[in-house]
């Protein structure tokens, strides 16, 4: 919110610089976000008299000026094309190596031909308006009254020597959106007097019975105001109004506008005034639209409305989208003669929503949404109509309404004592010196056998409980006046990672030891995604949550699978020639238990790898699970499976004994054309992925380590050159081998052959298979022994000893 | 003999330097020393002396014998360091050729930074609670002091999944669900991913907050304080302090904001603490009453200090990352930047 540092000063004795004022602000919970300093970039310009002028030879719009600027020289020669000099005139003047707002430096300089020591300026020049400073827009230079002192620093003379503070409020202090709240709390800090404005007035024009005013939604309107005001005299605001307007940023539109606007900033309770002769029936509704009615507000938009969009109606229409703007069709004008100030109490929520919903917005839109307090509504009035008659623009009538929905007037009142406030604190601070602070703030404090009732301003709508009084306490006294302590009254607790935490972490570590590293992608992505990967219609991956309100298309939904993330982190990669790398990730996947939501989703840990380059092929990739095995003293199995993202050849789904993990393979050749990558490139076109389900990976982790005695018997090993056909699998043979005889206590597979001497479609493995028993150590015939049983087992699936 | 002597010592000698290899020299051990050898053959030719020159002659044989087995256990040391040598030279490897290994990965930063604040706080008793990312409103919300049609609902812009479920917008429903399970004394994290409807240089839709709880018996803000200072300086160096500031958070009262004296500069004043000496690292304050209400525990008996952690912001701080972005591209040249 811009506060201009005059208009504060208006309130309160500030006695502190601007830069002063904003470090106490800060302290006390104001961050002013930027001081703007209206001098800015301005310097060496002061107020000058043109003692003579003739035109310039050989010009037809120049003139060389003799100009009088006090102590800096009475007879500075200068030229200005400006068509409105004049002898006598008193005009700003930047001297030889004065510098104007937008970086502009003014040097002594020869204009055809003739010397020029400095510019005369224009008040646009100085950054100035007509409402900042009148004459400032004339065409021409800015001509200032004949009494300003020569000489005189030109930002004093147009009060441009003043600072705005930009500051950032609290959403839970409302009550200082307004010029006169900051100087509450400016008050407050500074420990001086605030300053009321003035709001009394006297009636003198003549009541009328005929007006009408009722509140029909009391819900959404706690507060209606009106105030007729009769004989209005539209013209020009005084300079006061209008410069304080434009220092936050309002144009000067005419006075009863202006005073509306003014309360809006002043008071921060946003007024409407309606033409009292173009309200129908001289009579007022506030009520809830119907459904399909239609509004054409001020700025010529038309609106049709809902039952939750709250509009102030005459007798037959609405005539203002209540808190938001006023209708075209009652809209104060240059004639207007009879006026109707609104001055209300609407929720909150209904102006949020209906701003919201349509589209539509208004300073006092902004206002409403933020807050206004009652304290407000009844002062805002009283202020309008003072101005109404300071201005002397209109009469102010008998004719007032008052539509409360009886919401109590009275202070809020909180129960405290000292101790109580200090406890939240963690140090003794001096009672008096919380009952002066207290007192700043406008609390009043009751004492009764130190037991302090507090009674909360009307307009601190934020404070419940004593825990806010240590909060105004503090800001006030000063955080740093803190001392920190160690949790010193605290209970002694265990801390750190619990066992399932600490066994992610060792997942990652592992998966790092592995070569990956980790990637953290965005937990939405979009139904292209899953396209991307051929996902088909039907396949429960395609059941994700949408996002009802999504930032963008691309995120549109929660993702049911990491794959399609993976995959396009590795495009990413390869477009950025990061030609091979390994990725993992370990999160969330989100299942929901039906479409729309009505209970939260199973929110699944997932873990998924993706490698990629010329390194890589299926059996690196088995290696990483391998790793997972081990490290968790597991035994996976390894099946073929169809998985429509994978390679047909190389996928293989995950078994830890009967519980699926998950899958992996290299990426399916037909996806891998469509990429968006290089496709010359031997990196590009191998890619593996892989997906494990980490909840089920975890349940098969055994809880405890057991030590197992070592056998005092070495194995007996045996080697086996096995032939077969191409279509039995390793992993059946070793299968086999194992179930041959329980004695088999390892299968390695070391040597894997093909060749014309097997015969076509054929190929030979050796394995070395270790046997052994924990009781005795075996003997050569026993081995002998379970070969023959290994090799009738193997019989079975055609597999017979290479001869 | 003592002729037949020097000319056969003559002879084993220029035999013995012209030995090169185990072999030349094995040749030179059959020929002179062995049983058959020449100097064996001396030995046989004593009979031909003179009885009474035996003696002595015997004797010259002998020192010659050991003279030229000392002689050839030398040759056969050089031998072997010669061998040894061009064995060695033979197998040297240019030894700044790269090694051969699987290439290390390494934990993402958010990771690292998450794992570090946690260090901290688990020395201070801190145990760790993960909550769901997908909340109901009355947890993520209303529980937390944020009715339906608060302001506050406004500063926040939140994902909704269905009328009443959202992405949590931070972790505080954490502390719901810790407070609802738990009675005090306790002291806890909650670490995790939070969504914003939110995207520009300096905002990620989804990012990553840790919360930390504290509910005892008489916490105060000046424990506040004295916690995150202890915080601060595990994470930034010994010399950084903390400085509270009024802010509003609707679970806290007071509510404060913490910046951490720049470790940059010193608070002297530089570019990454905009010449203020201080930077924003986190919020913070003494748990609402509401809130204790909203999980059944007495305000009056029990009091709590909670705060919230940005933990992209303290990685960007700790390591000079100047784009949020970066920490979810998951560029490779970026990820092997960071070591644990």
């Amino acid at each position: 919110m811009k506060v201009p540092f005059s208009w504060l000063k208006e309130y309160v004795d500030i006695d502190v610089s601007a830069e002063e004022l904003q470090e106490r602000l800060f302290s006390c919970g104001f961050e002013v976000e930027e001081l703007i300093d209206l001098s800015a970039g301005i310097s060496r310009v002061v107020v000058g008299e043109i003692t003579s002028m003739e035109k310039q030879e050989g010009t037809d719009h120049l003139h060389v000026c003799t100009v009088n600027c006090g102590e800096y020289g009475s007879d500075l020669v200068i030229s200005t094309g400006a068509p409105n000099i004049f002898v006598g005139a008193r005009v700003p003047v930047a001297l030889d190596g004065a510098t104007l707002p937008g970086g502009i430096t003014i040097k002594k300089r020869k204009m055809r031909g003739v010397e020029s020591n400095g510019m005369m300026c224009s008040g646009e020049e100085l950054g100035l308006n007509d409402d900042l400073y009148p004459g400032s827009d004339v065409y021409g230079l800015l001509i200032l009254p004949e009494d300003t002192p020569l000489g005189a620093d030109i930002c004093k003379v147009t009060g441009l020597d003043d600072y705005i503070f930009d500051i950032s409020i609290t959403s839970n202090r409302p009550d200082c959106q307004s010029i006169l709240g900051m100087a509450r709390e400016v008050a407050a800090a500074l420990g001086k007097p605030l300053k009321m404005p003035a709001t009394d007035w006297t009636v003198s024009g003549e009541a009328d019975d005929s007006i009408h005013v009722e509140v029909q939604a009391p819900d959404l309107c706690p507060r209606y105001l009106a105030h007729y005001v009769s004989n209005i005299r539209t013209g020009e605001s005084p300079r006061w109004m209008k410069r304080n307007l434009a220092l936050c940023g309002l144009r000067s539109i005419s006075n009863v506008v202006d005073i509306t606007n003014y309360v809006l900033l002043e008071i921060g309770q946003p007024m409407h005034a309606f033409d009292l002769e173009k309200v129908g029936g001289r009579s007022i509704t506030v009520r809830r639209a119907h459904e399909g009615e239609k509004i054409v507000t001020l700025d010529e938009k038309e609106f049709t409305l809902t039952p939750n969009n709250l509009v102030i109606c005459d007798a037959d229409k609405p005539v203002a989208l209540a808190g938001v703007m006023g209708g075209l069709n009652s809209g104060i004008a240059d004639d207007t003669k009879q006026l109707l100030f609104e001055c209300a109490t609407f929720a909150r929520d209904c102006i949020r929503k209906t701003s919201r919903s349509l589209g539509q917005s208004s300073d006092s839109s902004a206002r409403y949404e933020k807050g206004v307090d009652q304290y407000s509504t009844e002062l805002g009035l009283n202020r309008a109509l003072h101005l109404i008659q300071q201005l002397d623009c209109g009469d102010i009538t008998p004719t007032c309404f008052d539509c409360s929905a009886g919401l109590s007037r009275e202070r809020k009142s909180v129960t405290v004592t000292p101790e109580q406030i200090n406890n939240v604190l963690g140090i003794e601070v001096p009672e008096e010196a919380m009952k002066d602070i207290l007192a700043r703030l406008s609390f009043e404090v009751h004492e009764e056998d130190g037991v302090w009732t507090v009674l909360v301003p009307r307009w601190r709508e934020d404070v419940e409980g004593y825990p806010d009084l240590a909060e105004e306490v503090i800001r006030e006294y000063g955080y740093d006046k803190l001392t920190p302590t160690f949790l010193k009254a605290a209970a002694v607790t265990n801390g750190g990672l619990n066992t399932a935490q600490k066994t992610q972490m060792k997942v990652k570590r592992l998966m790092c030891a592995q070569g990956y590293y980790e990637a953290s992608t965005l937990a939405f992505y979009s139904p292209a995604d899953l396209d991307m990967l051929h996902i088909p219609a039907d396949d429960p991956a395609r059941r994700a949550i949408p996002i009802l309100n999504p930032i963008s298309t691309h995120l549109s939904i929660m993702r049911t699978m990491l794959a399609p993330s993976m995959l396009n982190v590795i495009v990413d990669n390869l477009k950025k020639v990061n030609g091979a790398g390994r990725l993992f990730e370990l999160s969330n996947v989100y299942d929901p238990h039906q479409l729309p939501m009505t209970e939260l989703p199973d929110e699944r840990p997932t873990l998924c790898l993706g490698a990629f380059g010329p390194e890589e092929d299926f059996f690196t990739v088995k290696g990483t699970l391998e790793a997972i095995a081990e490290s968790f003293d597991l035994h996976f199995t390894y099946r073929r499976e169809t998985v429509c993202y994978l390679h047909p050849g190389m996928t293989a789904a995950v078994y830890c004994g009967d519980v699926r993990l998950g899958v992996f393979g290299k990426l399916a050749n037909d996806i891998t054309a469509e990429l968006k990558i290089a496709k010359d490139e031997k990196a590009s076109q191998n890619i593996y992925l892989g997906e494990f389900d980490y909840a089920a990976l975890m349940a098969c982790v055994p809880a405890t380590m057991r030590y197992k005695p070592i056998s005092e018997y070495a194995p007996e090993r045996r080697d086996l050159a096995l032939v077969c056909d191409e279509s039995v699998a390793c992993g059946d043979i070793e299968d086999a081998i194992r179930a041959a005889d329980k004695r088999v206590t390892d299968v390695t597979l070391f040597d894997l052959y093909r060749g014309e001497k097997l015969g076509k479609d054929k190929k030979s493995l050796a394995f070395t298979v270790s046997l052994h028993t924990d009781d005795h150590a075996l003997t050569s015939e026993e081995a002998d022994g379970a070969v023959k049983k290994i090799l009738k087992k193997l019989s079975e699936i055609d597999v017979v000893l290479r001869s | 003999m003592h002729e037949i002597i020097e000319q056969l010592a003559a002879q084993a000698g220029e035999a013995l330097a012209a030995a090169d290899s185990r072999e030349t020299l094995a040749v030179f051990w059959q020929e002179y020393l062995s049983k058959n050898g020449k100097v064996s053959g001396l030995m046989k030719q004593l009979r031909n002396v003179a009885p009474e020159e035996r003696p002595a002659a015997g004797k010259i044989i002998n020192e010659f014998k050991q003279k030229l087995t000392a002689d050839y256990e030398a040759a056969a040391e050089r031998i072997n360091a010669a061998e040894l040598a061009a064995r060695n030279a033979a197998e040297a490897v240019d030894i700044t050729l790269p090694a051969k290994r699987r290439a290390l990965g390494a934990l993402h930063p958010i990771t690292l930074v998450k794992n570090q604040i946690i260090d901290t706080f688990a020395g201070m008793g801190f145990e760790v609670f993960e909550g769901p990312e997908i909340e109901d409103d009355d947890h993520n919300f209303t529980r937390l002091n944020v009715p339906k049609n608060h302001p506050a609902r406004d500063m926040q812009d939140t994902f909704y999944l269905a009328e009443d479920i959202v992405l949590r917008t931070h972790t505080s429903p954490g502390q719901i669900r810790v407070m609802d399970s738990k009675n005090p004394p306790i002291k806890v994290l909650v670490p995790g991913r939070v969504f914003r409807s939110d995207s520009d240089a300096t905002h990620s839709p989804m990012f990553h907050q840790m919360e930390g709880l504290v509910v005892d018996k008489r916490i105060t803000l000046c424990d506040l304080q004295g916690m995150l200072d202890k915080f601060v300086q595990a994470l930034f160096g010994p010399e950084v302090k903390t400085r509270l500031r009024p802010s509003y958070f609707p679970f806290t009262e007071p509510s404060v904001e913490v910046d951490v004296s720049c470790f940059e500069c010193g608070g002297k004043g530089c570019p990454l603490c905009k010449h203020t000496g201080w930077i924003e690292v986190l919020g913070g304050g003494i748990v609402h009453h509401n809130v204790l209400k909203n999980c059944g525990i007495d305000p009056e008996e029990y009091s709590g200090l909670a705060f919230g952690i940005g933990i992209e912001r303290i990685a960007m701080l700790r390591y000079g990352i100047n784009n949020i972005g970066l920490l979810f591209e998951n560029d490779l040249r970026f990820l092997k930047q960071f070591r644990e």
